[in-house]
């Protein structure tokens, strides 16, 4: 059924178009011939019974109208096994590391089917980054998706570094092994630097992470389409890793940015109606179609988790990338600018970063019964100290009550203490909660009006908040 | 969704395009509208344009692989839900087959394609207990008899909206099942417990009529400041973050309707699965029974097939109604209703239509009219009343409100509750702004509040808008020279104020207690913090200096009122409290 033709009869950027006399399948992969023998992958697009146009994965460089086209017959497949850990593999899923061919024990359509939400498992367990700002602020938990929102010159990938090497499960640390607890880590390149490719792959092989990995990259001088079909490999496999082989996975994308340029590229090409800033009117749709492919299944062990990085430009967060992201994940972590030149690490402004999922995975018999409160209250403060600054900086501080001086100082400590950890620091919950409560404690009793009494006469630490209360008396 | 029988598949097309969920057909004998199966594999489509001999289709279900050349179908009939016992405590996805019977038939986690069960379990029998007898005369949407669906609701079989009527001459009692006839007239009409009834078209009813009574939600600032009634309609818009989900959760547990129909329409699915998993174990706040007996879930996440989301929201107001034509008050959630416009949007960039404001398709705004239209306080064909109250999420990008989807539906619904970044930012929840808030149904709900909870009702609501008002515009002063340099009677009425934020407009969803405040305790947190205001201000012309009125210890407590179970005696503890600690000032 591999019937070749030599029918070419447009090519216009990444998009080739072709007669055809056989019906060809929607979504069928294509193989290209060049007159100099070389072999370009792409996909169909849009199949009629008498053309077809063929979305080309390596660009179509050097494709003229006397290549031939061979349709395969079948959509794009991904081969699977759990050999794939330890491997790094190209953007279009062939290995670059010099090792063996993959001998597949499954192959699956890279296209994931969406789980049926009847099947799945309200996710609730806690995972430990080990970051304050994470952990105490806006809690992580398995089968999350949680993106990063950063922006050109900021540390994300040293963010991202870190929640991938502390991440833990600390319930079944404590168990007879703790091999449960541990990641196994996919992370999907696209369109990165080779510089930044190369702090990932160091960071991976000094920590011994790679044994647990697989990684996909499609750097910046890759052509572009390949990377529509980067984060649908890397999901194919972790979907695999998790629900057949039990992993616990964690999906790292970077940069979805890239990723959605290449999207634009090609409805272009295809001179389509563009939405907002010349973004298909489908990027919803098909961002959704990556981020839902995470979560945990009845039944199944195993999780994926995904940490989609996106570098927002001009930091504009209402640009159509992160705010479509921001309406499918659930939450964002903000890595902020002026925290980051304050020398913050890692420079995550809690404010209005969130975690949907934290109510539910936090709490008695979770983490810590203090924990909701505590964070409500740290936020509240925070948010307080935060608006009081604009203020301060026209009336100066002594114009200030006695109390709203004490909410810039907490915001200031805030920052310095709670936030501020280092890249390389990784702090339990314990620790960030007591942290919390230290903090808390510069305020009399009667602020904290999110925490339960009970909590306060536990938790609360005398002494810290003596020298207002003399102050005001 | 209802299954077309063999007889009913009409002249064989032939598929001449593939293009994601668009697919054209030639050859293809088929109504605008009507229900086709695609290729092969049968996947689920619907006509929805007709251009000579081609034919174009929305499909519901995923494409790749399809080729032209493979065969279409058509039923003759358009998409329809089937509608009769079984539909509650049920989770449905866009053109209603149940997700449950689906993992069952698919055999896996993962939804497959080109698999079909009806909307309702047509084996399962039901106690049909008569409601009329032979030679009763029965029209068009009586009720011939009533089934014990779930503890909770009664399902009134109806005579189909579209039969004659007539004179009753066989009736049935005791275990049937949705398809046996249970009702014979004369006329040869045999009614069943089970009827279709297409999507895109309004159930019929008498006439609409102005409604008067609240739909309760539990909520403080939506009963207090901007209460919804039975019968209407609400736009929820806000940025992502701010509790648009929360929220349209809140009501869905506790809003006081008969039946509540929850339409997750390109949404999360691990909301749609914190949806199946919490309201089993949630107890209805007026019955007592769980939450989902009066619950109908629609779930068609973001990336389930884009047409089936388009769809959702028919399937959703299609069933509300049929609730409605029995008597009940039914309240319909969908979230999102932008996903619901981008769907269409996608659909008709596909075609290629020209499109209108920010490539929305140009009869947006009539789609979005249509859709409210279908909400109201209805008195019945069959005598009854009944109401449909539709509150859709608005997810404007970037929460920008002046985009096409905010815009168009505030030119229809009567409520609005805007939700605000700022106030997320900060753990303000629910995070409604109450300046750019409004509901139109206020003065009509008014008496309803004024009999049932407290006569004074308006008149306290609008002293707490005042004071919040005067808030607003002092902040702004603040803002520029601190609080200090302000008059001593306003720095109390920001303090005042600041009360109602923390202890009135705040509330917390997760708590126990505090998730449902009946109206009762509304206007009792609300009495309370007058209580402060009216006794603060005396003490105020007293001469006590604003710092010390402010730093009673009884004060803060009201914050906590939220919280109390047992909120009467503590109320009423609290305001003797501030009440003595004041006079003692002076």
């Amino acid at each position: 059924m591999q019937k070749e033709y030599q029918t070419i009869t447009e090519i216009s950027g990444p998009l080739v178009f072709a007669e055809v006399d056989e019906p060809v399948g929607y979504d069928e992969i294509v193989e290209i011939e060049t007159g100099d023998g070389e072999t370009r992958r792409g996909q169909v697009l849009e199949s009629t019974s008498e053309f077809v146009a063929i979305q080309v994965f390596e660009g179509t460089e050097g494709i003229d109208r006397n290549s031939s086209v061979r349709f395969l017959g079948e959509t794009m497949q991904m081969k699977l096994t759990e050999d794939l850990l330890g491997r790094v593999l190209s953007g279009t899923g062939e290995p670059i590391d010099g090792g063996p061919e993959i001998e597949p024990d499954e192959e699956r359509p890279i296209v994931g089917e969406a789980i049926n939400p009847y099947s799945r498992e309200y996710p609730e367990e806690f995972i430990q980054t080990g970051v304050s700002a994470i952990d105490g602020m806006n809690t992580l938990v398995r089968g999350q998706k949680l993106p990063i929102f950063s922006a050109s010159g900021l540390p994300h990938s040293d963010l991202a570094l870190q929640i991938a090497r502390q991440a833990t499960v600390p319930e079944e640390e404590e168990g007879d092994d703790d091999e449960g607890s541990e990641f196994a880590v996919i992370f999907g390149a696209m369109g990165i630097t080779q510089e930044e490719a190369n702090e990932f792959m160091d960071d991976f092989e000094r920590t011994g992470a790679l044994e647990r990995s697989v990684v996909f990259m499609n750097l910046a001088d890759d052509p572009a389409v390949e990377r529509t079909v980067t984060p649908r490999l890397a999901l194919t496999t972790a979907e695999y890793l998790a629900f057949e082989k039990d992993y616990h996975v964690l999906v790292i994308l970077t940069d979805m940015t890239n990723y959605c340029e290449a999207l634009r590229e090609i409805g272009a090409a295809r001179e389509e109606v563009p939405g907002r800033r010349g973004y298909p009117g489908y990027m919803y749709t098909d961002l959704a179609q990556l981020y839902e492919r995470a979560g945990r299944i009845e039944g199944k062990e195993g999780s994926v988790t995904q940490i989609p990085i996106l570098t927002m430009p001009g930091d504009d967060d209402t640009h159509p990338i992160p705010d479509l992201t921001g309406y499918i994940t659930e939450g964002q972590i903000y890595v902020d600018r002026d925290l980051n030149s304050q020398g913050v690490e890692p420079p995550v402004n809690v404010l209005p970063s969130l975690s949907r999922l934290m109510d539910d995975g936090i709490g008695e018999g979770l983490t810590r019964e203090d924990h909701g409160d505590i964070s409500n209250q740290m936020y509240a403060a925070y948010a307080e100290g935060e608006d009081l600054r604009d203020l301060v900086n026209i009336v100066g501080r002594e114009a200030l009550s006695e109390r709203d001086n004490l909410y810039l100082d907490f915001a200031d400590r805030f920052e310095e203490e709670f936030v501020q950890q280092g890249f390389q620091t990784n702090r339990d919950l314990e620790e960030t909660l007591d942290l919390g409560w230290e903090l808390l404690s510069m305020f009399p009793k009667e602020e904290l009006n999110r925490v339960d009494e009970d909590l306060i006469e536990e938790h609360y630490v005398e002494g810290e908040s003596a020298e207002t209360v003399e102050a005001e008396e | 969704m209802s299954q077309a029988t063999e007889s009913d598949v009409r002249e064989d097309g032939q598929i001449e395009s593939v293009s994601g969920p668009v697919v054209t057909a030639v050859d293809l004998d088929a109504k605008m509208n009507d229900v086709v199966y695609v290729g092969h594999e049968g996947l689920m489509g619907e006509v929805i344009e007709i251009e000579g001999n081609i034919t174009t289709i929305q499909v519901y279900e995923e494409t790749s692989a399809v080729s032209p050349g493979e065969p279409v179908e058509s039923t003759g009939a358009p998409l329809s839900v089937d509608l009769g016992p079984g539909m509650l405590d049920a989770i449905y996805d866009g053109v209603q087959r149940p997700l449950d019977v689906l993992e069952e038939k698919m055999g896996s986690a993962f939804l497959d394609r080109g698999v079909d069960a009806p909307g309702i379990d047509l084996e399962k029998t039901w106690e049909f207990n008569p409601e009329v007898a032979e030679g009763d005369e029965v029209g068009p949407n009586d009720i011939v008899g009533i089934v014990p669906e779930t503890p909770s609701i009664d399902h009134k079989v109806m005579v189909p909206p579209d039969y004659e009527g007539g004179e009753v001459v066989d009736v049935q009692s005791g275990d049937y099942t949705v398809e046996d006839t249970v009702v014979e007239l004369d006329n040869g009409e045999e009614i069943t417990m089970h009827q279709e009834w297409p999507v895109r078209s309004q159930r019929p009813a008498d006439e609409k009529q102005t409604p008067t009574t609240p739909l309760v939600s539990g909520q403080r600032i939506l009963d207090g400041l901007f209460p919804i009634a039975k019968g209407g309609t609400a736009a929820i818009p806000g940025p992502f973050g701010s509790g648009k989900t929360v929220t349209q959760h809140q009501l869905a547990k506790w809003a006081d309707a008969d039946i509540v129909v929850y339409v997750g329409c390109g949404e999360r699915g691990n909301e749609m699965t914190e949806v199946i998993e919490d309201f089993p174990e949630l107890e209805d706040p007026t019955t007592g029974n769980a939450l989902m007996d009066r619950t109908c879930l629609i779930a068609n996440t973001s990336n389930m097939p884009v047409a089936a989301r388009e769809s959702c929201i028919y399937t959703g107001i299609t069933i509300a109604e049929y609730f409605r034509d029995m008597g009940y008050d039914v309240a319909l959630m969908a979230d999102s209703t932008s996903r619901w416009a981008e769907a269409m949007r996608e659909i008709s960039s596909r075609l290629e239509e020209m499109p209108g404001e920010e490539g929305y398709p140009a009869y947006l705004a009539a789609r979005l009219a249509e859709f409210y239209e279908r909400a109201g306080y209805f008195q019945n064909i069959n005598g009854t009343e009944g109401s449909v109250s539709a509150i859709g999420a608005v997810s404007p990008p970037g929460g920008d409100f002046s985009e096409p989807v905010t815009q168009n539906t505030l030119r229809i619904v009567k409520t609005f509750w805007a939700l605000d970044a700022d106030l997320a930012e900060r753990r303000h929840f629910p995070a409604i702004n109450w300046n750019e808030s409004y509901s139109l149904y206020r003065d009509q709900l008014d008496p309803w509040f004024e009999d049932n909870v407290a006569g004074d009702w308006a008149e306290q609501r609008q002293w707490a808008i005042d004071v919040l008002d005067e808030e607003t515009e002092l902040q702004e002063i603040v803002q520029l020279v601190g609080k200090d340099a302000l008059p001593e009677d306003q720095q109390l009425t920001l303090e005042i104020a600041r009360y109602l934020r923390e202890a009135w407009l705040q509330q917390d969803a997760f708590h126990d207690t505090d998730t449902f405040c009946e109206p009762e305790k509304t206007y009792a947190i609300l009495g309370a913090i007058k209580t402060l205001n009216d006794e603060a201000f005396e003490a105020l012309e007293a001469g006590v200096p604003v710092e010390e009125i402010t730093d009673i210890d009884a004060a803060p407590r009201l914050n906590r009122i939220g919280v109390q179970e047992e909120w009467e005696a503590y109320v009423e503890e609290l305001e003797d409290d501030m009440t003595e600690q004041l006079r003692e000032l002076y």
